[in-house]
């Protein structure tokens, strides 16, 4: 049990510490890319990404650091990726909202709101196609939940029985509009239900509890029980694109955040762990974003002429 | 049996996809119908019995979504060749042919090939209309990290589509419903067609006569008109349209000094476009030659014979530009030449 805690503190205290530091760095200019951070949202990725293993391959979307941290993409090459260096973990070519890591099973996050759900589905049916057990998660925003192409997923997904999660990581805003000025009903669990796919919700971002859905989930898929999806609710505590708090914007209000702010998972899990164990961990990613840091400053930039290379394999 | 022997484009599009998936169990078969009892036109005819249901997938609808997964497939390391019965259903998948497939290898630093074919079929006559019956290679074209290719004989079609599944990247494998019953001679074993040479299908000095798709055939037909009125074209089919032969064309068009493009398509932006470009661009301005297009007049398809008629290039029309490139009048004779058999004929529904 203290394991399992500290794996997951490990992961949100991670993730939570480079988005800081992002966006304490950002008015230097260093970070050449739109960022949007998941601060506030740490919870869905460690809690999941904790119930995975190597090989199973996640899929996420633009507000990809806190999945790509989570599954263990590496440190310094998204690092050097914002910067825009040649060392980075797709070259200068992807940025932040492109991050990718294969090896570490981070396959793609898109700018396209919705469009790796689909990619998701085909890696999973390409998977199991090859014998493997490995199992494929998709990570999403309610918004996406409005495309087209996440119900002709949810569709074939469930017609192949992929061993595929989706999860959605509801957070109520598409950039600045509210989920209720954007959808009629907001009963996703039972909408995903209807297609015959098991569907939870979670509502209170407790991070273990998702961990444990998610334990769950991966071993009915490798099982070949179906694809599964979690909902689950969460808030953004920065602006939809950039290093800032936009509570004076006025579409949102602090007092909408504070129950979020209250509950807030880094903090909890930390306070769970012995003292000695929490400050290990902590100086242990310290140190780790500082290599990260120096090694993104450090590297190169691409040569102009890599611009000419990968775009045909 | 090693000869070549006589068969129909169809033929020639089942026998390479049949060879693939013998030679390399990766190579999968999804699409609308692939296994239903039409067989996509007798494309992929037995298929679904010989290499069973994982391999050759009937699907949902959902082009959009299910060329995500095929996408996601080619990740994985499949080699999906993705059927679709008309090209207008792309339009329903452009989301994920741009922003994706065309971009992953790129935007990845490399780490993400998708290595997919994507065959979608040009329909044409008894009165497909606005929605069946576009060609819209050239929007393909204009995206880095796709190619695309449009055969117009069975040869090249099986030698095409045999490079396409072999190939790393996405390639778009234009087919037209005109050219599917064309025969030509089409070896039993591998045949592999790349892109780099175009096909020069007749010789002469005093026009280069570029067809594309079904316009090849067509071309031939008013080559062989123009030659009786004393003008010799040189007729090249450049069979894939992304890379594009230029240097092969612009070699002809430096001899001839004529450039006609006969596209199966509407001419704004389009390969005729591209390929006018690329000649002026190339050869010195002593040399730039005199050059000409034909094409889709620039309104939606209609349905009525007439209309029909008034809409397509044809056999006729690039006579008749042709005539004028060289002589700098309209022919003051009719060539005759009329609706060809295969559009004529044609009684679909597909």
């Amino acid at each position: 049990m203290r394991e399992r805690i500290a794996d997951i503190y490990g992961r949100l205290y991670l993730i939570r510490r480079v988005e800081e530091t992002i966006a304490d760095i950002y008015p230097t200019d260093k970070v050449r890319s739109p960022i949007h951070l998941s601060l506030g949202q740490e919870a869905i990725a460690a809690g999941v990404c904790a119930a995975l293993r190597p090989d199973d391959m996640v899929f996420g979307s633009y507000r990809g650091h806190a999945t790509y941290l989570a599954k263990g993409g590496d440190l310094n090459s998204m690092m050097a990726e914002l910067f825009g260096k040649a060392t980075g973990c797709t070259k200068g070519r992807g940025g932040s909202m492109h991050l990718a890591d294969r090896d570490a099973g981070v396959m793609a996050t898109s700018a396209i709101v919705g469009s790796t759900i689909a990619n998701a589905a085909g890696y999973a049916f390409g998977l199991r196609s090859r014998g493997s057990d490995a199992v494929v998660v998709s990570f999403f925003g309610d918004g996406a939940t409005e495309e087209g192409v996440f119900y002709e997923t949810l569709n074939w997904a469930a017609l192949r029985r992929l061993p595929m999660l989706f999860v959605c990581e509801n957070n109520s805003y598409a950039i600045h509009t509210h989920i209720s000025r954007r959808q009629a009903t907001q009963r996703l669990v039972e909408r995903v239900r209807t297609f015959g796919i098991e569907a939870t919700g979670i509502d209170d971002g407790d991070v273990l509890r998702i961990a444990t859905e998610a334990e769950a989930a991966a071993c009915a898929l490798r099982e070949g029980q179906g694809p599964r999806l979690l909902e689950c609710a969460t808030y953004r505590l920065r602006e939809h694109v950039g290093p800032g708090e936009d509570w004076a914007l006025g579409y949102r209000s602090v007092r909408e955040a504070l129950p979020w702010i209250e509950k807030d998972q880094v903090d909890r899990l930390g306070e769970m762990l012995d003292l000695p164990e929490r400050s290990g961990i902590q100086e242990r990613v310290d140190a780790a974003i500082a290599d990260a840091l120096a090694f993104a400053e450090e590297s190169p930039f691409p040569a102009a002429g890599d611009l000419w290379n990968d775009v045909f394999a | 049996m090693t000869q070549p022997r006589s068969m129909t484009q169809i033929e020639a599009i089942r026998e390479a996809i049949w060879q693939e998936m013998e030679r390399d169990d990766a190579v999968v078969v999804v699409g609308l119908g692939v296994d239903d009892p039409k067989a996509i036109l007798g494309s992929t005819r037995g298929l679904a019995e010989r290499f069973g249901p994982d391999r050759v997938m009937d699907t949902p609808l959902s082009e959009d979504g299910m060329t995500g997964a095929c996408i996601g497939m080619a990740m994985a390391g499949l080699r999906p060749v993705h059927t679709h019965i008309r090209v207008d259903f792309l339009m329903l998948a452009m989301n994920q042919i741009v922003n994706v497939a065309a971009k992953s290898m790129h935007m990845s630093g490399g780490q993400q090939p998708v290595p997919l074919v994507v065959r979608a079929v040009i329909g044409r006559s008894w009165g497909q209309g606005a929605q069946h019956s576009q060609a819209l290679h050239s929007m393909f074209m204009h995206v880095p990290g796709l190619k695309v290719v449009a055969p117009a004989t069975a040869l090249d079609a099986k030698g095409a589509l045999t490079y396409a599944i072999r190939d790393d990247n996405p390639v778009i494998f234009i087919e037209h419903r005109m050219l599917h019953g064309f025969t030509s001679a089409v070896p039993p074993g591998e045949v592999l067609r790349g892109p780099g040479m175009c096909r020069v299908l007749r010789q002469g000095g005093d026009l280069t006569l570029v067809g594309i798709s079904y316009m090849v055939p067509e071309c031939l037909r008013a080559a062989e008109w123009l030659s009786t009125v004393g003008i010799e074209c040189e007729v090249l089919d450049p069979v894939w349209l992304s890379p594009l032969d230029t240097d092969g064309i612009n070699a002809s068009v430096s001899r001839t000094g004529r450039l006609l493009v006969a596209d199966n398509a509407w001419l704004a932006c389009g390969a005729s476009a591209e390929i006018v470009a690329s000649a002026c661009e190339a050869l010195p301005a002593s040399h730039h030659p005199v050059v000409g297009r034909v094409g889709f007049a620039p309104t939606p398809c209609p349905t009525s014979p007439t209309l029909e008629a008034a809409f397509y290039a044809d056999a006729a029309s690039i006579a008749r530009e042709a005539f004028r490139l060289v002589t700098g009048e309209p022919p003051d004779a009719d060539s005759g030449l009329d609706m060809p058999p295969e559009v004529r004929e044609f009684k679909g529904p597909f």
